[in-house]
């Protein structure tokens, strides 16, 4: 046994005498942070870097089998899912892990701007972090592509309806986003050079730099209310609270970010076995137009937010908003580089946030449940609830019928089925009189498309017949008083007022 | 051992192979020093000079996919023109007529046709006018819909409601030797010369847009 150690310390010696790595490493791993930073809020960077390098890990797998070709790659991913021993599995865990990387480099985030760690002298770190996240981003985004199905196809086609709102160079960009002048093969393979070379190598140098900084000015200290950063005195006072309360960063900080990390990848496996991998659905073929595009979780919002602007907003906002967005998160440690870093005393800080994380999360919902898309097959997939035509006369049935047949379902739902673009019609008649329902029907207005070409007078008669029978037990319809007073007062004289 | 390591990075670094001692020398006469720091200078420059010389044709590579749309399109047919029924709306299939090998699946475009009269159609794009998805034709209401974030168009392409900013886009067409001709070949999008047809406005008697 000494004889094995001998010869492993020769071997050491050996390696060391050339690399002379030892001293910087021990440098690193064992300078001081101050004491109250090895909390479980400082472990979301060395999580997002674990994840980071499961991604490249099991990316370089997938890569064996992956072939990024316009005709091949929907198959080679239906043989990774289903022929290959546990490819299912390795795709499930890039995917899932795609999910957490997004996920904890947002919580990342949200903790380094809540604990005020952007403050001087870490602005350039933030910075770094910024474009980390818009890599990581288009990590997600380019990854969802390579997964060339139907969703891919189309996610690329709103890619290109998005670029092609810039003026003048528009229709270049799309060019040369797609790479011709359809989403083809070609766009496959360069979407493929991004997510495997261009984003993962700036990915990897930028990691480099925002560690390299961190190790260099140090792990922010745990933010206390009235201890201000000034330029002046920050370095002096950081010095002293980590050397004076200070301990070495292996082990006091760093087991905490070992279990976060084993934690993290713990879960991503779990999801992965447990829920499996993402697609692929059906193949890239844009003559099936059997489809509901959806873009994958991280972009959801993305796709909530533009079904909602207005018409006319569309071009500026799609344009403007993003620049504004990187443009403020960038602008955040030049605006506020000294002062409080305590959440105790930033509520604008603390509301800036709450605000973005409520949007995000209303925003992430309302496009899971996708309240505006119609549902295609409502008309003819949903039945209507037999206890509105009980009694009901001949004309109201035909009205039924013309309800399912002219795709009113797809948008109105009844009985709790049917798209939700327009208002659910269970009650329409206690809210529209028979005139407005007319009015509404023939012209349209809002986000109802105008049924007066559409519909013949006797087909509009008969829905709103049928429209007016919805109302609940016991609540009287809608009536239209004037109307209702004119009959009455003219009743008496014998003439009736309706045409 | 630091001296160790430097000194094989700055060798490298010009064409002057001194040694370590040498490191003396850096503060002596200016003129030394400044005959080093041209040289430096002058590999500067050439390495500048031949990346240049590089980087014109990899950027002329690198937008090489950017054309004049004309460059991409060419007419293709959709069949015989007489095989569409007045009044109705079809959705029909074609190659992609600018394609590469690898291009599979991709390369089936969709579209619906839509004959008004004896000569005269109207042939749409398959993507919405608001982010591209693929709309359905609807024959019993008459609408196109999207299912990405609820457009509706009507039976004439115009807008009818939801986001999109304007009506479906048209293929240009002609009908030549009784074939129903598209010009085809790039994606429509509101960049693209599609954006110049305004089908909002019916089109007049006489208003043919078709070409040749």
């Amino acid at each position: 046994m000494p004889r094995i150690k001998q010869t492993a310390n020769q071997v050491y010696d050996w390696l060391e005498r050339r690399l002379q790595v030892e001293g910087p490493i021990k440098e690193a791993v064992l300078h001081k942070v101050p004491r109250n930073t090895a909390s479980w809020w400082y472990v979301f960077g060395s999580a997002a870097f674990t994840l980071l390098m499961l991604q490249i890990v099991t990316g370089i797998l997938l890569a064996l089998v992956y072939v990024p070709s316009g005709a091949e790659a929907w198959n080679s991913l239906n043989i990774l899912n289903h022929e290959v021993p546990l490819g299912w599995f390795l795709r499930a865990v890039h995917a899932w892990g795609s999910n957490f990387m997004v996920a904890v480099v947002f919580i990342h985030m949200a903790q380094v701007f809540l604990f005020g760690a952007y403050k001087y002298p870490r602005e350039l770190t933030w910075t770094v972090g910024v474009f980390l996240l818009l890599m990581t981003l288009g990590m997600a985004f380019t990854g969802q592509v390579l997964r060339f199905d139907q969703d891919a196809y189309w996610g690329l086609g709103i890619g290109v309806f998005i670029m092609s709102r810039v003026p003048i160079a528009g229709g270049s960009l799309v060019h040369l986003l797609l790479g011709g002048p359809t989403i083809a093969g070609a766009t496959l393979s360069r979407f493929f050079a991004l997510h495997v070379f261009v984003i993962p190598g700036t990915l990897l140098f930028l990691v480099a730099v925002h560690v390299w900084m961190v190790l260099k000015l140090g792990v922010n200290e745990w933010p206390m209310p009235g201890r201000l950063v000034r330029k002046e005195t920050y370095t002096a006072e950081y010095n002293k609270l980590a050397h004076e309360d200070g301990i070495p960063f292996v082990p006091g900080a760093f087991w905490k970010d070992l279990i976060f990390s084993g934690a993290v990848l713990a879960a991503v496996g779990v999801c992965a076995a447990v829920l499996g991998p993402f697609g692929p659905s059906g193949q890239p073929d844009p003559s099936i137009i059997q489809t509901v595009p959806k873009p994958d979780f991280p972009f959801l919002w993305i796709y909530a937010v533009l079904s909602y602007l207005p018409p006319s907003m569309e071009t500026p906002f799609i344009l403007i908003a993003p620049i504004l967005m990187i443009a403020g998160l960038l602008a955040v440690p030049f605006v506020a580089s000294e002062g409080e870093k305590s959440w105790h005393r930033r509520p604008v800080a603390v509301l800036a946030l709450s605000m973005v994380a409520v949007s995000w999360a209303v925003f992430t919902h309302l496009a899971m449940s996708t309240p505006w898309s119609p549902h295609m097959s409502a008309w003819s997939g949903d039945p209507l609830p037999v206890k509105y035509l009980q009694e009901a006369t001949p004309l109201v049935r035909q009205g039924a019928v013309i309800f399912q047949a002219k795709q009113c379902r797809n948008c109105h739902s009844i009985g709790g089925l049917g798209g939700q673009r327009g208002p659910t019609l269970d009650s329409i008649a206690t809210r529209m009189t028979p005139d407005q329902m007319r009015y509404k029907v023939v012209t349209g207005g809002g986000n109802m498309p105008a049924y007066g070409k559409n519909l013949s007078p006797p087909e509009i008669e008969a829905l709103v017949s049928f429209l007016e029978t919805l109302h609940p037990k016991g609540e009287p319809p809608a009536f239209d008083a004037s109307q209702q007073a004119a009959q009455l007062n003219a009743a008496p004289v014998g003439g009736s007022t309706t045409p | 051992m630091s001296d160790v390591s430097d000194s094989p990075k700055k060798q490298s670094t010009g064409p002057d192979i001194h040694t370590a001692s040498e490191q003396a020398s850096d503060r002596e006469g200016p003129a030394i020093v400044s005959r080093r720091w041209m040289l430096l200078k002058a590999g500067i420059a050439l390495n500048g000079l031949v990346g240049l010389a590089m980087a014109v044709p990899i950027v002329r590579y690198l937008l090489a996919p950017v054309r004049k749309d004309d460059s991409y399109k060419s007419w293709i047919s959709l069949g015989d023109a007489n095989s569409f029924s007045v009044g109705e709306t079809r959705l029909v299939s074609f190659k992609n007529p600018y394609t590469r090998p690898w291009d599979g699946e991709t390369d089936n475009v969709a579209a619906y046709v839509r004959k008004e009269s004896a000569d005269r159609f109207t042939v749409f794009a398959i993507n919405c006018a608001h982010l591209g998805c693929p709309v359905r034709w609807f024959p019993q209401s008459q609408l196109f819909m999207c299912p990405c974030h609820g457009g509706v168009y009507y039976a004439d392409g115009s807008r009818a409601s939801g986001p999109p900013e304007r009506g479906l886009f048209t293929y240009e067409y002609k009908i030549a030797g009784g074939q129903l001709q598209i010009d085809a070949g790039q994606m429509p999008s509101l960049s693209n010369s599609a954006k110049l047809v305004n089908i909002d406005v019916p089109a007049k008697d006489g208003d043919c847009r078709c070409r040749g």
